[in-house]
């Protein structure tokens, strides 16, 4: 790691923080500050983007920690978010139970589906395991929508609103809360995560797989609980997208919804949690500004608002397309790019090293 | 009997076309390495550029299937120069995002130019029905089988015969050696998507004429990927086999069993091999393990 010049760490602790140095922590203060300022002075329209980013910022980390830290390529993760959702939802209709604890449960259950999918990865590597996720998408999507007695097939379906001390929690600006807690939960779970030992048998597993398991890693079970840890918090992201909708169908959760996941974190980042919250801003609030833009549009330029669709899904082609071949390692690089040049101004070399985060 | 001959029939023109979306996919994989997710935009485009250029344009259907396929030989070319080159040598992750959104942007340009609304394909293959034995089959989904086969034996001389040809088998094989003698990789690759882009324009123009101008001729890309994990992903003849025995597959348990089993059948067939045989049935095999 980088050392920063001037900060000089003299305890273990110190060394070992998530944040630092002190304008680390600062800035980290003013983030916190405005996730609590801003639902008192937003419109609906943006906590409702914020909440859908939060949701999408929980479930790119999940993925993040799949693809990105652990090198296992998933195209299923429409398939485990649906199972996220389902499980939630059906288990608050058909046994009663709770909100939280049916999207504890729905956790679960997804972490179970998503370690039966990562059996493969016992023989397979790269691409033949991103095609056998591949169908998983399509499996779990055919079980989804033609297991009609469980999950009513491609009838959506309705679920209570959830309540917490007599109020209904899926509001704008309650389920903000409920989101934002959570997120900042699952950032601070998976910093942490990849500080410890599993957590570093995950990285060993991506970089070289031969290596890790002459160093002692258990390969096979790593992967595995990777994809367990991993589709935990992503059917976690599926339950709340169920809670905050009332309603779960099966077009929420096609591949997608998968590409859309591996979209938001090639172009924020793979393996940075910063870059799972800058991609899924990003890819969240790309389809809002066009669609913003096309009903500015649409009197003074009715060809072009009609258009819409079609320049949404180019722009969201070519961001990847983009990314991919200009900034490869994604928005949280153009973060750390920004951070350096101020952080030797006047001057325009960078500082040396990389640093993950 | 006579529902069998039907289905099989018809499964096995419906196999040809996947073949043919496969061996593009294929010549791209087993020269560069790279997975092609928009095979079935590919496909889309063929359908289009045909439909353009036969009735928006009013050429005679032989220009206008002439012309589709020399603007795929351009898309080809554009699409490996602008998107692939940069990225050689970059992980699998890269690669598979770099196509998936290639695809994401090439349904767009389809989209805004000609809309969502499915059109008529313009007719001009027989469309009579044709007896064999008890079975009736149309005679345009008939002729997708020869001209499938025709143009995947034209490929297989390509590789046994032509400079190119072997120049791409040199890779596939041994990229530094290839290097070493001389053989320029990039033109290889581009000829690679080249090919990639004709076969897949050919099977675009088959499925124009069964299922009509429309999105969803491009589904047929993930169908591709059942079919070259079973054949095998680096073989062009694997990739005939498995495109047979998906088609055949699907008709059979869409006819027998039903309960829309045979939409996911191939993906459950795709597992299996990858479970028993990753290499499937004509691959290389030289799957690592650890």
């Amino acid at each position: 790691m980088a050392l920063d010049c001037g900060v000089f760490h003299t305890t273990y602790e110190s060394d070992m923080r998530l944040r630092r140095t002190p304008v680390e922590r600062a800035r980290m203060a003013l983030f916190v500050a405005f996730l609590l300022v801003f639902p008192f002075i937003a419109s609906p329209y943006w906590l409702n983007l914020a909440n859908q980013i939060g949701i999408a910022t929980i479930g790119a980390i999940g993925l993040n920690i799949l693809v990105g830290y652990t090198g296992q390529v998933s195209l299923g993760q429409g398939a485990f978010m649906a199972v996220g959702a389902y499980g939630a939802g059906l288990l608050t209709l058909r046994l009663g139970l709770p909100w939280g604890v049916s999207i504890l449960g729905g956790c679960i259950l997804t972490a179970a589906v998503g370690t039966f999918f990562g059996l493969p990865s016992l023989r397979l590597k790269g691409l033949y395991l991103a095609i056998a996720t591949l169908a998983a998408q399509e499996i779990v999507e055919w079980v989804v929508t033609h297991w009609t007695a469980l999950t009513g097939g491609t009838e959506a379906l309705v679920i209570p609103a959830p309540r917490l001390f007599g109020a209904r929690m899926n509001s704008d600006f309650n389920f903000y809360w409920v989101v934002t807690v959570l997120a900042l939960l699952t950032a601070v779970f998976t910093a942490n995560l990849f500080r410890s030992r599993i957590g570093r048998a995950f990285v060993a597993v991506r970089d070289q797989d031969v290596a890790a398991s002459v160093i002692g890693v258990n390969v096979f079970r790593t992967k595995l609980l990777a994809f367990a840890t991993s589709s935990f918090i992503v059917g976690l992201a599926g339950g709340l997208i169920a809670y905050y909708r009332n309603i779960v169908t099966w077009e929420r959760f096609t591949l997608e919804t998968s590409i859309f996941y591996l979209a938001m974190i090639i172009v924020g980042g793979l393996g940075s949690i910063r870059g799972a919250f800058f991609g899924a801003a990003l890819i969240t609030l790309l389809p809002a500004a066009i669609t913003n833009l096309g009903r500015a549009l649409q009197d003074s330029a009715p060809a072009v608002a009609v258009q819409l669709p079609n320049i949404q899904q180019a722009v969201f082609g070519l961001v990847i397309i983009l990314f991919l071949i200009f900034e490869p390692e994604g928005l949280s690089k153009m973060w750390r790019n920004v951070k350096d040049y101020f952080h030797v101004w006047p001057f325009a070399y960078r500082r040396g090293g990389s640093r993950g985060g | 009997m006579e529902v069998f001959l039907q289905l099989t029939v018809s499964g096995f023109s419906t196999g040809m076309i996947y073949a043919l979306a496969a061996v593009g996919f294929v010549v791209i994989y087993k020269s560069s390495d790279v997975i092609n997710f928009a095979q079935g935009e590919l496909l889309l485009f063929g359908t289009y550029l045909t439909f353009f250029t036969v009735v928006q344009l009013g050429l005679p259907w032989t220009v206008g299937v002439l012309l589709t396929l020399v603007v795929a030989i351009g898309i080809g070319l554009a699409i490996e120069r602008l998107v692939l080159r940069p990225l050689i040598g970059e992980p699998i992750i890269s690669m598979i995002m770099v196509t998936v959104g290639l695809s994401s942007v090439l349904r767009a340009i389809v989209n805004a130019i000609w809309g969502p609304r499915p059109r008529a394909f313009p007719p001009f293959m027989p469309t009579n029905e044709v007896h064999i034995g008890p079975a009736i089959v149309s005679a345009d989904r008939l002729i997708a089988i020869p001209i499938a086969l025709l143009l995947l034996v034209l490929l297989a001389v390509f590789f046994r015969r032509t400079r190119d040809g072997i120049a791409m088998r040199a890779i596939a094989d041994d990229q530094m050696a290839a290097l070493s003698m001389g053989i320029s990789i990039p033109r290889v690759f581009a000829v690679a998507w080249a090919i990639a882009a004709v076969t897949a324009a050919v099977g675009g123009i088959m499925l124009g004429n069964i299922v009509g101008v429309s999105g969803n001729v491009s589904a047929v890309g993930l169908r591709v990927f059942p079919v070259v994990i079973l054949g095998g992903l680096d073989s062009i003849g694997g990739a005939v086999v498995g495109g047979a025995i998906i088609g055949l597959l699907e008709v059979y348990v869409g006819g027998y069993v039903g309960a829309g089993l045979n939409l996911i059948i191939p993906y459950i067939v795709l597992v299996l091999v990858l479970m028993v045989r990753p290499y499937g049935l004509f691959g290389k095999e030289i799957i690592e393990r650890v």
